[in-house]
């Protein structure tokens, strides 16, 4: 028979026993272990956020130095005619020697002493693009000569980096690029008035700049280029996805062609974004004989990538539309197609149009299929107006980004940096717009 | 003739296609629209489309056929007048009992399933391009030396070493990596939202881990180029005497891990929620703690569901580039040391492509193997993850 006398120890529901604290510590744990997780995960994104935000905010602001320069004639126009063919001669050497007259007689005008420093040291101070910038103006207007005109200039890549903190007097000493007394010299300049930093519209206008010197290295033709493939996705992917969607939710047969284009579409949801760039790589560049570097190629590139991320939140949006809709329609003799079209078709559009831009999000911060049709080159002109500005060569902004990681001067980091913010800043927008389209128009049924 | 012109001379001609076979219709019908069997409008998309689709068709034939000026004068009035032959038979055909509808509607419909043909079109596309450049590569180079050589050496003046393994070893180690870091904190990040948040924290919580798999993998790359790499070197390989170089296994595959969280979290997050509430009940009901119930009934039932995700995200870690392209250099070595340098397939995919290389030079086709490896890697994993999700998938009523 079974021993039924009471197990010596006496359980209470009031006091709880070893094994079931045991029990109640994992269950605290493992929630803990839970918020521990998603903590993290928070973590690693404000990390990732603050660092770029660090490294890149200081890029929205510029080094300059203002002063008068005296734009000699003798120097600048050896005919003394302001002929333009015989001033073009005058290259950007004969304008920084002009400059740095200017700068040293300015120097010694305020009784700032430049110490040891040679003149080319001195005229070092200033970016080797100020020239440049001179120099346009002068051809477009040579009524200026012999004038003093106020100019505003950038400063050299190194002075930059030393007024936001990246370049020390230690460092100078021990580089070669810049001599700790020209960062003395700034500094007196800063004190002087002359020098200051200041906000940097040329760092989402102006064109890219060459390896040395970052200074003036800039996004314009990196957004252009992106908007124009921007423009061919959405022109071309919108209504070949919505097509697409529209047939497999609503007039495929359910045989065995329409399952192989249905596995296919979320095959290639799936596929690694690079095995689109090989394909543009022969499809486009190899096969078709299209120019690389063109924004055509990348929009139809990022097109084929794209497709299938439309084409399955459109299918969602499609099929939340209710049955009565359609049997409505039918029931006052519209035809199938007409149903769709007019009653169906509109009022999934929201779904419709958020996925899309949703999609274009992804699209726009794509990088390796881009890379391997060659939108990597050092592109300078901006591409031209449409539709010819589709064929121009021209770059993308995250393959700027990734070419900028490659350049040896440090100061392309605080660019890359700089970059990213404005990328994100794009992504944030676009994600906004859908978010609240969404909220607005999304309709439950 | 400039571009402007050309478009607004094609939308002049599509207008009066439209109009005109509009009208027709209604005086074919004595003046009543009623006694139409299509809508008017559909009598005008027919002119429309008799007039466009033989012009438009010709210019294709033009430009297929070596045509290099297809908006040139000549090829324009080509197809002008073809389609004005095309518009001028609909109009003589009118009737009131023309079906316009039907025949808008079926060319409407051919439009609609070619589109539906463009995701098949590009899969074949994918794999005959792949294909067709792999074949001309292995047979410059043999096979056997390319899946199961050791190393990988390449030299544009030839005689190269490019031996497979060590590119699929990085490849490897890098995912394992990610999929180390993002499946624990994705999971358990998923099992507390889906059971233990609250819904202002779930509203809170859930699109800032979305935000992790918005942001561009450039990003991510830079962030481990000039954050993560530095910060792993100074502190642990340095110290550790493992290693001296910033772009390592260990920070592609941390970075990457923090990108896949949010594919494990959020797939995982839908399949816990799935599972009805009944099971969970009754494993309350007999006693069990929170954490025993989704330890022993909630996780298992949802198993097959989690196994696909972490397959998915591994497919993902597998084929990504940018971040192990910026953080894990390009060094081709087997080595066990994480915090060496440590080169991938798709890193060697982009460095063998983008360079003033000879196309036709087994160095640079060498990168269409790579790409039909990863490709095949890539779509096996993805096929195995449906088919063991549609396998062991619990049916609940």
């Amino acid at each position: 028979m079974t021993d039924l006398s009471p197990s010596p120890r006496a359980t209470s529901l009031l006091l709880p026993d070893a094994r079931t604290r045991a029990r109640n510590s994992a269950e605290a744990r493992f929630r803990a272990y839970g918020f521990a997780a998603i903590c993290l995960a928070l973590l690693m994104l404000a990390i990732l956020l603050v660092s770029i935000l660090g490294n890149g905010l200081s890029s929205f602001r510029q080094t300059y130095i203002s002063f008068p320069v005296l734009l000699t004639e003798e120097k600048l126009d050896k005919s003394g005619t302001r002929d333009i063919a015989v001033m073009k001669t005058v290259t950007t050497v004969g304008y920084m020697k002009v400059i740095a007259d200017s700068l040293e007689q300015v120097l010694k005008d305020k009784g700032i002493d430049v110490g040891d420093l040679k003149s080319k040291d001195v005229a070092a101070l200033l970016s080797e693009e100020a020239p440049a910038a001179i120099r346009d103006r002068v051809l477009a207007d040579p009524t200026m000569l012999g004038q003093t005109i106020p100019v505003r200039l950038l400063a050299s890549g190194r002075i930059d980096g030393f007024f936001k903190g990246r370049v020390t007097a230690e460092s100078a000493a021990k580089g070669t690029k810049i001599k700790p007394e020209q960062l003395v010299l700034a500094e007196k300049l800063r004190q002087a008035g002359l020098i200051e930093t200041r906000f940097n519209f040329a760092f989402i206008t102006a064109p890219d700049a060459s390896e040395k010197r970052p200074e003036a290295a800039g996004l314009g033709v990196a957004i252009i280029g992106s908007l124009y493939m921007m423009i061919v996705v959405l022109v071309l992917s919108l209504p070949i996805g919505v097509s697409a969607a529209v047939y497999l939710e609503e007039f495929a047969p359910k045989n065995r062609f329409t399952d192989v284009i249905e596995v296919n579409i979320s095959n290639l949801a799936a596929v690694p974004s690079i095995v689109f760039g090989i394909l543009g790589l022969a499809a486009f560049i190899n096969f078709a004989h299209l120019p690389q570097s063109a924004p055509l190629v990348g929009g139809l590139v990022l097109t084929l990538m794209t497709l299938p991320r439309i084409i399955i939140p459109a299918r969602a949006a499609l099929k939340a539309v209710p049955p009565s809709i359609r049997d409505a329609a039918l029931g006052v003799g519209a035809s199938k197609m007409q149903s769709v079209f007019h009653h169906v078709l509109p009022l999934a559009a929201p779904g419709i149009l958020t996925g899309m831009i949703i999609g274009l999000a992804q699209a726009l911060g794509e990088t390796a299929p881009l890379l391997l049709i060659g939108m990597v080159a050092f592109v300078r002109d901006y591409p031209g107006l449409p539709p010819e500005g589709f064929f121009d060569p021209a770059t993308a902004l995250p393959v700027q980004i990734y070419s900028w990681t490659q350049r040896s001067d440090p100061a392309f980091v605080e660019r890359a940096s700089g970059a990213i913010i404005v990328l994100l800043v794009f992504l944030l927008i676009m994600n906004a717009v859908a978010i609240v389209l969404r909220r607005r128009f999304e309709r439950r049924w | 003739m400039p571009l402007p012109l050309i478009l607004a001379l094609a939308v002049l001609l599509l207008g009066a296609g439209f109009f005109s076979a509009r009208a027709r219709a209604i005086v074919a019908a004595g003046g009543d629209a009623r006694r139409l069997h299509s809508l008017p409008s559909f009598h005008g998309w027919l002119g429309l489309l008799a007039f466009a689709l033989p012009a438009g068709g010709v210019l294709l034939l033009l430009v297929m056929a070596g045509n290099t000026a297809p908006l040139g004068v000549a090829s324009l009035t080509l197809a002008t007048t073809t389609g004005l032959m095309g518009w001028a038979a609909v109009l003589y055909t009118t009737n009131a009992e023309t079906r316009a509808r039907n025949r808008v509607e079926a060319l409407v419909q051919i439009f609609l399933i070619f589109c539906s043909v463009i995701a098949i079109a590009t899969t074949l596309g994918i794999i005959l391009s792949l294909l067709f450049e792999t074949a001309a590569f292995f047979q410059q180079y043999s096979w056997t030396k390319f899946f199961f050589g050791t190393l990988w050496r390449p030299d544009f003046r030839g005689n190269s070493d490019l031996g497979f393994l060590p590119l699929l070893w990085g490849t490897l180690y890098v995912s394992a990596l990610a999929l180390a870091v993002a499946v624990p904190i994705g999971l358990f990040a998923a099992i507390y939202m889906s059971e233990y948040a609250g819904p202002k924290m779930r509203s809170v919580v859930k699109p800032a881990i979305e935000l992790l798999a918005g942001i561009p993998t450039i990003v991510y790359g830079l962030f481990a180029l000039i954050t993560v790499g530095p910060l792993l070197r100074d502190w642990v390989a340095q110290p550790l005497g493992l290693g001296e170089s910033g772009a390592s296994v260990a920070t592609a595959g941390l970075v990457m891990g923090v990108m896949i969280i949010p594919f494990v979290s959020s797939l995982s997050d839908d399949i816990i929620n799935a599972v009805p509430q009944s099971l969970r009940d009754g494993s309350l009901g007999l006693g069990a703690t929170k954490s025993e119930t989704i330890r022993q009934v909630v996780l298992p039932a949802a198993l097959p569901g989690i196994v696909g995700a972490v397959l998915l995200a591994a497919s993902r870690a597998i084929g990504e580039t940018m971040i192990v392209v910026l953080g894990a250099g390009a060094a081709a070595k087997l080595s066990l040391n994480p915090f060496e340098a440590m080169t991938t397939m798709t890193v060697k995919i982009v460095s063998q492509l983008t360079g003033d290389t000879d196309f036709s030079a087994p160095e640079t086709l060498v990168a269409f193997a790579l790409g039909l490896t990863l490709f095949t890697i890539t779509l096996g994993l993805n096929i195995f993850a449906l088919y063991i999700v549609r396998k062991y998938r619990e049916q609940y009523e």
